[in-house]
């Protein structure tokens, strides 16, 4: 094992060290994107799950508390697209057509997800209206982190073949299967129980909190069956990532982490302790997505693109990183100042209603 | 994706532009204390609300599409011009994030610091166009990197970004967002203060909307001229489809009208100005412009499109033009009779504020089309064509259809929403404000 682990630190060392700060600028956006935006789209998840004499109480906490958030969050995901594309341009394009019909898909949920969550708002207030956006905004935050997942999974068969930088596998093969959608649902169950576990935080009202606590163990339960089917589905169409998942020198050690997170955010959500699960919980999605970006590497779209393969010339990346930088540089605290604005206190109490 | 754009560019400049008027509003209402700029900087949110989300959304359809319609392109450039699209992420990043702020922290966070998250929505709106447009540039002058087999290599991304045509087309386009938009909310209050007559509210808003509109409009003939300098340097076959110029002569004449003519090679139909052409594109009346000539005939754009898309544009602008003009003749004589600054309010001038309010949006979609398919049959000046960067996917016309779809729903709500808060409009007749005319305050009285 420290046999592998050094030959793993070898491998890394040989990569440039501007297109290891690039990737993981990505990979810290698409976290970021996850751990946020994927909340967002649970919100979406919960909206269409009310139920009960509180639904209408439930969808007004889940609207304050996405409301001055979710295009800020959802823009990590644009931030996540364009480094792809200026700093692993071949990836890019590779990608773009393999993937084009779930990813065109994707892109119709993110429209309808966006636009009606703010219709709703600014369209008359009778219930018949408020309800037909809610509808779609509702559907469509289901739709479009199950494409999402599906794209992930696609990429994890190693099913999308590249020869001379053209895509040679097809629009259907590589996601069109039971594995890339079994990710999907997977993904949707991880955004709705991190949003569930959110939500808790969002109101002091002790009636609406249980029912997100609940909801949330609920999530946890789904999103526990989910994984074990991804798993045991993930041995004939994804057998690299399978591999990486297991005989990789950190696996175990991943593996043993993630499932104490996902234990403790259980429990933590268990004993009201809801501080604690909103830190385990995001913890969790952090190291499930980190589990995934190890096993493929040194691959972005195996088995065909590696990192190095794909990556622009360093004279590209440079200015990227810098411009980068100083653009984090006046982000981050405007980041910060509007989640402490947003996110200090509860986003929704009923009686706020009047 | 062309007709995306033609989409997102609306969305886009409405999303430029209407914060502008929004902070300038708040501002008068933090100075003043006049409470009804404080609920006009309100309205003006909500659409900026809405506009933003639709044009976040179609941001990210248009950055997916890149990668989806055009794969080649972007797998050429995407190194090249990655770097204003990065930057223009950040600038789109800091306008969700302050606009978050703006819109739902009114009670939440002091007024200074309200105001401040609204100037740098506005400003990040504005850099954010101007970064995109850097990529534009870019197509239109490539430059920053050197061709080797069908590759680029010796890629320079600061010298791509900086290419001749980034700062005339930008200039150009801000100019042109905050005029159009001006002009459509002029439009739109000037018709609801037409039935309203004393209505502060559409007042206010009005003189805010004109001082915008206005002085973009007189602004933007002098941009133009510095663009058609630049074009007859630096793109000449564009100045001379736009221009509907055949032959390369001196002491061209300029052409208004006309109709180019393929086959013939000449643009008949047209008024003349005799050395008009050589003087706005070199400042020199003997100067010499080239024609299409010069170019073989597989790399002209479609011309008659070109031409006219300019003339529409040029006449557009124009049009803007005089009525700021107008307004500021009137407003002046207002101040004559008066002895202060005051809304030019007589009906027959409402009436063509409201009938020239379209075209902003007109001349931005002619003036685009003039850069684009003036361009054509290049996707990148002289370096690839626009048919090598298309995708293989087969069926293109489903996605293609299914987004056209998408943006005309939108389009159709966003219109729709628009006029429902203006319909909402609030009503607020009676004020104590000082130095506003006696006669509009009888009028209001009347009209109460």
């Amino acid at each position: 094992m420290p046999a592998d682990m050094n030959d793993f630190a070898r491998e890394l060392s040989a990569v440039p060290l501007s297109i290891l700060l690039t990737l993981s600028l990505i990979f810290t956006a698409l976290l970021l994107y996850a751990v946020l935006g994927g909340a967002d789209y649970g919100g979406g998840v919960w909206d269409l799950l009310a139920y009960g004499p509180r639904a209408p109480q439930q969808r007004k906490l889940i609207e304050a508390a996405i409301g001055p958030v979710w295009e800020a969050n959802h823009v990590w995901l644009i931030f996540v697209i364009v480094l792809l594309f200026t700093a692993f341009p071949s990836a890019f394009a590779a990608l773009s057509t393999a993937l084009h019909i779930p990813l065109t898909l994707m892109l119709l949920g993110i429209v309808l997800r966006g636009t009606s969550f703010t219709f709703r708002q600014y369209d008359s207030q009778e219930d018949h209206v408020q309800e037909r956006w809610g509808r779609v905004f509702a559907i469509s935050s289901v739709f479009t982190p199950l494409m999402l997942g599906i794209c992930i999974g696609a990429i994890s068969t190693g099913d999308i073949r590249v020869q001379n930088g053209l895509v040679v596998s097809g629009f259907l093969r590589p996601w069109l299967g039971l594995f890339p959608f079994a990710v999907g649902l997977f993904a949707v169950a991880l955004f709705a129980f991190l949003a569930a576990v959110y939500l808790t935080m969002e109101t002091e009202d002790d009636r609406l909190r249980e029912d997100f606590r609940s909801r949330g163990l609920g999530a946890a339960v789904m999103v526990g069956v989910l994984a074990l089917a991804v798993y045991l589905l993930s041995h004939e169409p994804a057998p690299l990532v399978r591999a990486g998942l297991t005989q990789r020198p950190w696996s175990w050690l991943l593996h043993i982490t993630t499932g104490i997170f996902a234990v403790g955010a259980i429990a933590a959500l268990w004993w009201r302790s809801f501080h604690l699960a909103r830190i385990l919980a995001a913890g969790q999605v952090v190291l499930i997505l980190s589990g995934w970006a190890l096993a493929l590497y040194p691959f972005l779209v195996p088995p065909d693109i590696s990192i190095t393969q794909a990556a622009a010339p360093l004279s590209v990346l440079r200015p990227v990183l810098w411009g980068t930088g100083i653009g984090l540089l006046i982000l981050a605290p405007s980041f910060l100042y509007l989640f402490r604005v947003f996110k200090g206190g509860p986003a929704f109490n009923p009686t706020d209603d009047g | 994706m062309a007709m995306s754009l033609g989409f997102h560019i609306i969305f886009a400049a409405v999303g430029v532009a209407l914060p502008l008027l929004m902070v300038i509003a708040e501002a008068l209402w933090l100075k003043t204390t006049d409470e009804t700029y404080r609920t006009l900087a309100q309205q003006w949110a909500k659409g900026t609300a809405i506009l933003f989300a639709v044009g976040a959304v179609s941001g990210t359809v248009l950055s997916f599409e890149l990668g989806l319609l055009w794969p080649h392109f972007m797998d050429f450039s995407g190194a090249i011009i990655g770097l204003p699209f990065t930057l223009e992420g950040f600038a789109f990043f800091i306008e969700a994030i302050f606009l978050g702020i703006y819109l739902y922290g009114w009670r939440r966070v002091p007024a200074g610091w309200h105001l401040f998250a609204g100037v740098m929505v506005s400003l990040a709106g504005a850099a954010s166009a101007v970064f995109v447009i850097a990529v534009n540039g870019w197509m239109n002058a490539p430059t920053g990197f050197r061709l080797e087999g069908g590759k680029a290599v010796n890629i320079d991304p600061i010298a791509a970004m900086f290419n001749s045509a980034w700062f005339p087309e930008a200039l150009h386009m801000t100019i042109a967002a905050y005029q159009a938009t001006a002009f459509a909310v002029a439009g739109v209050h000037a018709f609801l203060l037409q039935r309203d007559r004393g209505n502060f509210f559409h007042r206010r808003a009005l003189v805010i909307a004109l001082v915008v509109g206005g002085s973009a409009a007189i602004l933007q003939p002098l941009s133009g001229d510095l663009n058609a300098r630049y074009l007859a340097r630096e793109q000449p076959l564009k100045l001379a489809a736009l221009e509907g110029q055949w032959k390369t002569e001196k002491s061209a004449p300029l052409r208004i009208g006309g109709l180019p003519n393929e086959t013939t090679q000449e643009t008949p139909y047209s008024f003349e100005i005799p050395y008009g052409l050589s003087l706005l594109a070199f400042h020199d009346p003997h100067a010499e412009v080239k024609g299409l000539e010069e170019w073989p005939k597989a790399d002209h754009p479609p011309v008659a499109v070109v031409h006219i898309a300019f003339q529409l544009m040029v006449a557009c602008g124009m049009a803007m033009a005089a009525v700021s003009v107008t307004a500021l003749i009137l407003a002046w004589r207002n101040r004559r009779r008066l002895k202060y600054w005051s809304l030019p309010d007589q009906t027959w001038f409402l009436r063509t504020v409201v009938l020239v309010a379209p075209l902003g949006f007109i001349a931005i979609e002619a003036g685009w089309t003039v850069t684009e398919v003036g361009r054509q049959p290049f996707i990148i000046t002289g370096v690839m064509r626009t048919a090598e960067a298309v995708t293989p996917v087969p069926y293109l016309t489903i996605p293609l259809f299914t987004f056209t779809s998408v943006y005309l729903f939108l389009a159709f709500v966003v219109i729709f929403l628009l006029l429902h808060q203006f319909r909402q409009s609030p009503r607020i007749m009676r004020h104590r404000a000082t130095g506003f005319p006696k006669n509009a305050t009888e009028e209001s009285g009347h009209a109460g």
